[in-house]
């Protein structure tokens, strides 16, 4: 600040920051820091207008008493602001061991450089796209060299994923699918009895199931129970610097990660489609015998009738893909993820919701498809 | 070992620039590794040392130049013969990264298992042998959750050593443990270099480490974003930069 501006210029200018107040003092612009103040009303609007850029100002503390945290935080602030603006601070009579805080506290080693500009969201997008079709080219090689023999997959590992991923997932498919099956006979019941003709509501039961239903239960449960499972694994390995530790060696992690799951499900998911679909079958008898009078030899004609090559093997082909769709979405994501324990929580979260929407549109791809091609 | 021309360096850096997270954090790196050298790649915490690690094994292309191991580029070409040449390496990761879901004998049996014609009772008698070197004789059957962090540290370094590599490269394999324990895991390699003749490229930032184990260290400076010295660390400690000495001078510190 020039010293030639008048005091009464510099009178007219102060202003104050709870009491400590900025004014010229010996042609210096100083702030007296005098208690009780408020931290905040040390920001920019309590700046004086006549401060201007370059100079040298000076912050008094000799009627500051005590200090604490909020103190040299706000002083530190303060001093940052004003060396932003070219000023030049000199710190005067602070009490002890505030003025040592502030030299502390100075700018350190990390750049502060603007951080990388994020991707713009559709950029982001196509890049993430890109990658998923990435994987599933790398899957569908890896899976092309262990059916030629280049590549061998440890049987003890596959056999540890089908012990941790088909018997416990089983119970909780059984469920669902037998629930699925109450819902499926009770609604279709209400519909087919308007027209007499309950007789088919087997039928309806067992392709809605056979075909349909126990394939997508089956993959939402599989999505919910291994696929956050997988994506959990592979990230954790991946923060660990485990699945480097394979690169180096030239191992792909593909064949050697990802190879033993998908062969895995893929094992277990016809037992486990058979059950959902039996299990379905037999609760949707409940109500077609009790509500719509269907009697149980009818129900058992009506429902083995129904069920066609076609239809089992276009339930078998669903399911297969939903099970393949869940091993994909967790291993890509758990394979992506960050190092950091944050990094693992996305992956499982992604993983889940990813296999999930490609199931939802996987089945209606191939049920609008199947249909066309009049299967 | 290789019956290579015993004087050409085993590992040139030429040009090297290393970079992370699209940030330039190391450039123009030129140094070789000598055979049967312990070279230490030494300076404050985040100057980029473990970024230039996992270029040095391959896990990154850098930005510009190139590494050569026994003359050969590790970051161009087919992968096949990259990956061979990976494997001539032993790599210590910094947390370890022993596969979690095998036993430590596993962990040692995989990479055999893999890249060897070795029979099975064979690849366990190795693996025996190599965790009874760094002293887990007894840990063959434990899983890696079992295990203290200088045992697993250990377990890691026994890993490294499974195929039996010319260059060991070791990620701050001191950090996070005990001085004892640090010493203990720098005497084991200065053994290991000794009695295997394996070259040795470690990465640390403590430096009663530095002048315990190198034969040269190698300096990396943050502001200056290269590399500032290179050299017997007793000699840096005198004739180095101002920065170099500052920061070896702390050993007694230490």
């Amino acid at each position: 600040m020039t010293s030639t501006e008048s005091a009464a210029a510099a009178d007219a200018s102060a202003t104050r920051a709870g009491s400590s107040a900025w004014g010229l003092e010996q042609g210096v612009w100083t702030l007296r820091l005098v208690p009780p103040w408020a931290a905040k009303a040390l920001d920019d609007a309590a700046l004086p207008a006549a401060l201007g850029v370059g100079g040298r100002v000076r912050i008094d503390g000799s009627a500051l008493g005590h200090w604490d945290a909020g103190v040299a935080a706000a002083l530190w602030s303060l001093r940052e602001r004003l060396q932003q603006r070219g000023l030049q601070v000199e710190l005067a009579s602070l009490p002890a061991g505030l003025g040592e805080v502030l030299l502390l506290a100075q700018p350190g080693d990390v750049p502060r450089e603007p951080a990388a500009p994020a991707r713009p969201a559709l950029q982001h997008a196509l890049h993430e796209a890109g990658r998923t079709i990435a994987f599933f080219g790398e899957v569908l090689i890896a899976l092309a060299r262990w059916l030629s023999g280049r590549v061998t997959v440890r049987g003890t590992e596959v056999l540890q994923q089908l012990d941790q991923t088909g018997p416990r997932s089983a119970p909780i498919v059984l469920l669902t699918c037998a629930l699925v099956g109450v819902m499926l006979a009770y609604m279709g019941g209400a519909q087919l009895e308007r027209i007499g003709a309950q007789g088919f509501l087997a039928g309806v039961v067992t392709v809605g199931m056979v075909r349909e239903l126990a394939g997508l239960m089956t993959g939402v449960i599989l999505a919910g129970r291994v696929g956050a499972a997988f994506a959990a694994q592979l990230a954790t390995m991946q923060a660990g610097e485990e699945v480097d530790a394979l690169r180096v060696l030239g191992v792909d992690p593909i064949a050697h990660l990802v190879l033993p799951r998908l062969l895995a499900l893929l094992l277990m998911a016809p037992a486990l489609l058979a059950f959902g679909a039996l299990a379905g079958i037999a609760a949707g008898a409940l109500p077609a015998l009790w509500v719509y009078g269907v009697t149980p030899a009818e129900y058992l004609q009506q429902s083995l009738r129904a069920l066609t090559a076609t239809h089992l093997w276009i339930g078998l082909f669903k399911g297969m893909l939903y099970a393949a769709l869940v091993v994909a979405a967790g291993c890509r994501e758990g394979l992506h993820a960050g190092r950091s324990a944050q990094a693992v929580g996305q992956a499982t979260t992604a993983a889940v919701v990813k296999a999930l929407v490609w199931i939802v549109a996987a089945a209606c791809a191939t049920t609008v498809g199947f249909t066309a091609m009049g299967f | 070992m290789v019956a290579n021309d015993a004087a050409s360096p085993l590992l040139q850096v030429q040009g090297l620039a290393v970079t992370a997270g699209g940030q330039a954090i190391q450039r123009g790196l030129d140094f070789d590794v000598r055979r049967g050298e312990v070279l230490v790649i030494v300076g404050p915490s985040g100057c980029g040392k473990s970024t230039l690690l996992r270029h040095l094994v391959g896990l990154e292309q850098p930005a510009a130049g190139r590494v050569l191991f026994d003359g050969h580029d590790l970051h161009r070409g087919a992968e096949a013969p990259r990956a061979a040449l990976r494997r001539r390496f032993g790599v210590m990761f910094q947390a370890g990264a022993l596969w979690s879901s095998m036993s430590l004998g596993e962990n040692l049996m995989l990479p055999m298992r893999l890249f060897t014609t070795l029979d099975a009772a064979e690849r366990e008698r190795r693996a025996r042998f190599k965790l009874a070197l760094v002293g887990l004789d007894g840990g063959f059957e434990l899983m890696p959750a079992q295990l203290s962090g200088g045992m697993r540290k250990r377990a890691a370094l026994a890993r490294a050593l499974a195929l039996d590599p010319e260059l060991l490269m070791l990620d701050e394999p001191g950090s996070g443990l005990d001085p004892l324990n640090a010493a203990r895991l720098d005497e084991l390699v200065l053994h290991l270099r000794q009695y295997l003749g394996t070259t040795v490229v470690m990465v640390t930032h403590e430096i009663a480490s530095v002048f315990a184990v190198a034969d040269r260290a190698l300096f990396l400076d943050p502001q200056e974003r290269t590399m500032t010295a290179i050299g017997a660390p007793q000699d840096l400690l005198v004739h180095g930069p101002a920065a170099v000495r500052a920061f070896l001078g702390r050993a007694d510190a230490a």
